[in-house]
């Protein structure tokens, strides 16, 4: 597997090193907070509602035994035993101490990892398909390119004070499990029609205050034009985007304003300037990482007792149909394990679980793990003959819920539980829903559906996405919940509508039972999934059901 | 929001801040800062309040960022949240037994400030 070490620890101990001085210059007061908060946001560190917060970013969602181990030392030694994974593949911490996160960032240096660019007006992480190097359906594996895109970005000089936020994603399959149209660059790998790889390139998707997807900017950008591609984006976003507000300053409102037409004129002259500036060497780079990346050796190995034991095992067997997902290799599978158990907090990690993945990942996993910008993780290469053996380690974890892509399987935010932005809470509603529909015993009836919660316009839970999404206000000193319907960020990108007004915190579980019963009863088939349902038959029928009562 | 509150006596404030080494909440009593949100000074004049907003942020290695926050006076003449935001920050989260709710402890905390 890809290890980014031998090139970025001295690099990674450096910046820890001073961040260390600058927290004891903050400390001493010869550093305001004025002038201390832009460094501490360089390094991933925030002042939430109780506690500082750090982001730690994981590169395109790829992490290691080791380094999840790294994590799991974090939780437990500076934290309060458990982290949460992000929308955006990065892990956060939500209780250390100012005074403990260089002592953290030193942990991370040792392993490669670090919190660098994971907040402020910078390119953060750059995401990918939780399935990279897996997938049967890939074109090629992302990673390396992601790989590529972190290093030329990673304290790249003209990108520390772009206009805002500048978030990339990359997919490697024709079907995007990255969400690239709602980033302010999405990037799908394809093959011309002689088989060359290139990218689509979509600019200008974003969620928060102003939802918008990206646009194709470009059909096909050929492999070796990448960087001078993205130089060329980001300088003119850099010259042209809003620096009078600052919720007029991403890339997405840029595009929009001044029409997709005069962005790609500019985009493709500049260009022309700077891709005469790259000799090549990013290509032989490139070269060498995609040997980095190179896929592990498989194991050529009949199925063992995997059917004998779904056949012998309902639970078993209802876990392999929803949390597998096909391999490229022959006998293999990729695992999902969701973070989404009964009354577990969506995406919240314990120390303990994050050690027992990475020893299971080093013994059936060819020592690879992934987090899926879905809040989960993913074993990306399994075999059959070992599934029965995980499974049921995973369990004794409390790790094996079948409900991946299920509805207790939702996208929440930390909302005003954690968060010093938000406006009301997200998690307390995602486990009440997961709960209700469990104790309905609907969820494998209902299948595939997406819910996703935000605790603030910010849209950290990707409510815009959700096929039902839930967005918390404050409406005069109350919580109260704003419904979205018929979003989607795989298949069709669509930005979920709001049907009408918001709900109470107590009305919203049977709010979204409502649209349930409303889809059971007009669905054509248990096949016909809510979002195409939705599609089918519109708004009407659902925000009938919703209001009733008002009619 | 509760931040940029003005006091009076009908809409008495508490100070607070985040801890600048630890970042938890603290509350300011006597010019001071308390872990306990129940010690608490509870502001009902707009001018004293404004005079101990301007000493809190002039305390800017111990705490970051101090704003008045609309309180109540409850049943024991104690300070209360007015807004949700407050009573999160004043007890922790609703999905652990974390924070103050755990450092604080006892049982009357919770009953108290749910
Ligand atoms: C609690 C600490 C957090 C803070 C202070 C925070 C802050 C923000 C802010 C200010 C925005 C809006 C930026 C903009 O649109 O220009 C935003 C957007 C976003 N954040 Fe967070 N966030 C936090 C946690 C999270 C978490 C936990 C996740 C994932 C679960 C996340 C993922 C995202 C995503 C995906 C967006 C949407 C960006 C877009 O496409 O426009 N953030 N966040
Ligand atoms: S959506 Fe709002 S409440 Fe949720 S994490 Fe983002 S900023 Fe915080």
């Amino acid at each position: 597997m890809f290890d980014a070490r031998p090139q970025h620890n001295e690099y990674l101990r450096h910046r820890a090193q001073q961040f260390r001085s600058q927290v004891e210059r903050r400390l001493n007061g010869s550093l305001t907070e004025d002038e201390f908060r832009p460094l501490r946001l360089m390094n991933g560190v925030y002042l939430q509602l109780h506690a500082y917060m750090l982001r730690v970013a994981i590169p395109y969602g790829t992490i290691s035994p080791d380094q999840m181990r790294t994590l799991a030392l974090l939780a437990e030694k500076w934290d309060k035993g458990y982290g949460h994974w992000t929308t955006r593949q990065n892990i956060q911490f939500n209780w250390p101490k100012l005074i403990d996160i260089p002592d953290m960032l030193d942990a991370l240096a040792e392993v490669g990892l670090h919190a660098i660019q994971t907040s402020g007006n910078t390119i953060r992480n750059v995401t990918t398909d939780a399935y990279a190097g897996a997938a049967a359906d890939e074109v090629a594996d992302p990673r390396p390119y992601g790989e590529l895109i972190r290093q030329w970005s990673t304290d790249h000089a003209e990108y520390q004070f772009l206009p805002r936020k500048f978030k990339i994603a990359i997919t490697g399959s024709e079907k995007d499990r990255a969400v690239i149209a709602a980033h302010d660059i999405g990037l799908r790998l394809r093959r011309d029609d002689q088989g060359a790889i290139g990218y689509q390139v979509w600019i200008g998707g974003g969620l928060g205050r102003t939802p918008m997807l990206g646009q194709v900017v470009r059909e096909f950008l050929p492999e070796a034009d990448l960087l001078p591609y993205l130089e060329a984006i980001i300088a003119v976003y850099n010259l042209s985007g809003r620096r009078d507000n600052k919720y007029k300053a991403r890339l997405k409102i840029t595009v929009a304003e001044r029409g997709l037409e005069v962005m790609r004129q500019e985009i493709e002259a500049e260009f022309l300037n700077r891709r005469a500036a790259f000799t090549g060497v990013d290509q032989d780079y490139l070269a060498a990482l995609k040997g980095l990346f190179a896929a592990p050796a498989f194991r050529e190995a009949d199925e063992g007792d995997y059917s004998a034991r779904r056949a012998d095992h309902p639970a078993f067997r209802s876990w392999t149909d929803t949390n597998l997902a096909a391999h490229k290799a022959p006998g293999y599978v990729s695992v999902k394990v969701t973070f989404k158990a009964p009354g577990q907090t969506p995406g919240d990690a314990s120390a303990e679980q994050m050690r027992l993945l990475a020893d299971l990942a080093e013994r059936y996993g060819h020592s690879d793990l992934r987090i899926s910008h879905d809040q989960n993780v993913v074993l990306p290469h399994v075999h059959k003959s070992d599934l029965f053996a995980l499974y049921q380690e995973l369990r004794g974890a409390g790790l094996a819920t079948a409900n991946a892509g299920l509805i207790s399987d939702i996208v929440a935010c930390p909302g005003m539980d954690y968060c010093a932005l938000a406006t009301a809470r997200s998690i307390p509603i995602a486990q009440e829903i997961a709960d209700h529909f469990r104790a309905r015993d609907l969820e494998e009836d209902i299948g595939r559906i997406d819910i996703r919660i935000s605790g603030c316009i910010n849209a950290c839970g990707h409510h815009h996405l959700g096929h039902i999404g839930i967005l918390g206000l404050d409406r005069a000193g109350v919580e109260n919940y704003q419904i979205t319907l018929g979003g989607d960020g795989y298949d069709i990108p669509a930005i979920g509508q709001r049907p009408g007004a918001g709900f109470p915190a107590e009305e919203v579980v049977g709010a979204i039972d409502r649209i349930i019963d409303t889809y059971l009863e007009l669905r054509e088939s248990p096949e016909e999934r809510f979002i195409d349902a939705y599609r089918r038959v519109g708004v009407a029928p659902f925000k009938a059901a919703l209001y009733a009562a008002d009619a | 929001m509760s931040k940029g509150f003005t006091p009076s006596p009908a809409t008495p404030a508490v100070i607070t801040a985040n801890d600048l080494r630890q970042g938890h909440c603290v509350w300011m009593r006597d010019g001071g800062w308390t872990d306990d949100p129940r010690e608490a000074q509870l502001f009902e004049d707009e001018a004293i309040a404004e005079l101990a907003l301007l000493e809190a942020m002039a305390q800017g290695t111990l705490v970051v960022g101090p704003y008045l926050a609309e309180a109540r006076r409850g049943p024991d003449g104690r300070p209360e949240p007015a807004h949700f935001r407050e009573a999160f920050r004043r007890r922790g989260p609703s999905n652990y037994f974390h924070g103050k709710q755990a450092d604080l402890g006892s049982s009357e905390f919770e009953a108290n400030n749910v």
